[in-house]
């Protein structure tokens, strides 16, 4: 191990990766390189054997159930809500709402907390790093409401103006939406100082954390924030899971999202009255199955020391920027203090397509494309960019196939 | 290298994107129309000028992309330099079936001495759509584009 690699030392990558049988396969006969975890995460086998156990054992649907089974599935659902409310440390347990990932979170917050509220020439304050997912939701409020974006911009390394942030909010901002770390950029934003800022001034804030929570830690007391949405499949759990934190007087005044049974209270011909939150924004059969699956990811998660992870994680992304800061053909977007472990670069001469086609074939899997973050990529007069994302499990040997991969590409394509 | 890389970026493909033929906005153009690859952010835009038998009597293309879609356009435009609309229809018939690793047949022997060079994309179903996009674009051009260059000549 080299001095760097100690940093980590109460966390061992190379225990951790057992636990990912998938990354002991091969593809096209080359062993597989994982560094696409910031698109998608791989499942522990815990995470599976858990789903898979409870799948076999204890499921049926939640609530209303008198059997044995549905009160047992029940238990683990709601035990599931504790998990994630403990992972972000909410106050209470109803401030979690189970939703099918970070887009839907983020959108029940558009249409149930601010649509209604919004008048013509009311403002958003996004920033140009944010993920489709948390600019789609605010521009149907525009389109259909007349809302106003205000976009914040980022400096060259891709840190974010706070002071800009700050003068953008006056008395029209309805809601300041911000990504905790930028999906391109691994920008990680000063979430504390923004709330501060925003709630002097009156206004709520937003975050968009499928990024930031699978590396930073979060407290949603400490930071007082209003809404912070998260996805399971980037949390080592499964797909159609996510959930969304808010405060509890802001879901207490939101109106339902969809409509149908377990989001009511009592269904009459000519009048309806809703479920308190969170079951008024869980409507119809939740994904029961996959919100254990989440808790037994955030467990496995916290099972490790998280400032361990997040130094090796960290050390991962400095070896890898040291190595690529020394070719005079590639170009790194995104060079933030602090930033989390996600390297975004364009490389002269080779497309991000032709590219992610080579190094795929070396078993090295990288994103290639606009990352959902056009945006961002108007900013950076980008139309594409290669991204390799660090996890848990990822090695300084994953980099230095990254770093061989690179080099045989340009043989091939420059 | 693998097999069906060296197949994929062999010298011909890497020359035509390297030095696309035809590149650039054709100023007499009659047809004209834009093609976006939303996977990729790609854009092409191709360029036609038909006579009055809707030959295509020139073609242009602009455009940034990988080394397939720009490879793929600038052997299109060679391609299709002078050919009737029936020629360019089956042409383009053929070359999506080539592409997916399909029998391409109605093809002329040059044709698919030339268009082979593209073969080796079967291999990579992700990227077929990067080599498919200017065709897609040329075809909207004829069909739909007659407007939108007189709009651009304007």
């Amino acid at each position: 191990m080299t001095a760097q690699g100690k940093i980590a030392a109460s966390f061992d990558a190379e225990k951790a990766r057992a636990d990912f049988e998938i990354l002991s396969r091969e593809v096209y006969g080359k062993p597989l390189v994982y560094l696409d975890s910031g698109a998608s995460a791989q499942k522990p086998r815990v995470v599976l054997d858990t789903m898979r156990d409870f799948a076999q054992s204890e499921y049926a649907n939640v609530h209303r159930g008198v059997h044995f089974l549905s009160a047992a599935a029940t238990d683990r659902y709601e035990a599931a809500r504790r998990t994630v409310q403990k992972f972000l440390n909410a106050a209470r347990e109803d401030e979690i709402v189970f939703t099918k990932g970070g887009t839907e979170a983020i959108n029940l917050v558009s249409y149930s907390y601010l649509a209604p509220c919004i008048q013509p020439g009311d403002e958003i304050v996004l920033t140009v790093m944010e993920h489709h997912s948390n600019i789609v939701p605010w521009h149907f409020l525009r389109e259909r409401q007349g809302a106003v974006l205000r976009w914040v911009d980022v400096g060259d390394d891709g840190s974010l103006d706070i002071e800009a942030l700050d003068a953008a909010i006056n008395s029209k901002t309805k809601l300041v939406a911000v990504t905790h770390m930028s999906n391109v950029l691994g920008t990680v934003t000063p979430l504390k100082d923004i709330i501060a800022r925003a709630h002097a001034k009156g206004v709520p804030v937003l975050a968009d954390g499928c990024q930031g929570a699978v590396h930073e830690m979060v407290d949603v007391q400490a930071l007082d924030i209003d809404f912070y949405a998260i996805t399971g499949h980037k949390l080592y759990g499964p797909t159609g899971i996510g959930a969304l934190y808010a405060k509890r007087a802001h879901l207490k005044a939101m109106r339902p999202f969809n409509g149908g049974g377990e989001m009511i209270r009592e269904v009459m011909k000519d009048r309806i009255t809703y479920a308190d939150p969170p079951a008024r924004f869980e409507a119809g059969t939740p994904p029961i199955i996959e919100s254990i699956g989440l808790a037994t990811a955030l467990d496995y998660l916290s099972s490790f020391d998280r400032k361990a992870v997040a130094a090796h994680e960290h050390d991962l992304l400095a070896y890898a920027r040291e190595q690529v800061g020394q070719f005079n053909w590639l170009r790194v977007i995104g060079d933030a203090p602090g930033k989390g472990a996600i390297l975004s670069f364009e490389a002269e001469g080779m497309h991000a397509h032709d590219l992610a086609t080579i190094l795929d074939r070396e078993g090295v899997a990288v994103r290639a494309g606009h990352h959902c973050a056009q945006v961002l990529m108007e900013r950076f007069g980008v139309t594409s960019t290669s991204r390799a994302s660090f996890a848990l499990y990822n090695t300084r040997a994953d980099v230095d196939a990254l770093i061989a991969g690179l080099h045989k590409a340009r043989g091939i394509l420059v | 290298m693998d097999n069906a890389l060296r197949e994929l970026y062999q010298e011909v493909i890497l020359d035509h994107s390297r030095h696309p033929r035809h590149h650039g906005v054709l100023e007499s153009a009659s047809h004209k129309a834009e093609g976006y690859n939303p996977l990729c952010g790609d854009r092409v835009t191709v360029y036609l000028r038909l006579d009055a038998d809707s030959r295509v009597d020139d073609i242009s293309f602009q455009g940034k992309g990988c080394a397939i879609s720009q490879a793929s356009a600038s052997m299109m435009t060679q391609l299709l330099k002078g050919r009737s609309q029936a020629d360019a229809e089956r042409l383009m018939t053929g070359f999506l079936h080539l592409v997916k690793g399909e029998e391409a047949s109605g093809l002329s022997e040059d044709d698919r001495e030339t268009l082979d060079v593209m073969s080796g994309i079967s291999e990579f179903p992700m990227r077929v759509k990067c080599a498919t996009l200017a065709w897609h674009t040329y075809k909207n051009a004829v069909e739909e584009g007659k407007n939108a260059a007189e709009e651009g000549a304007t």
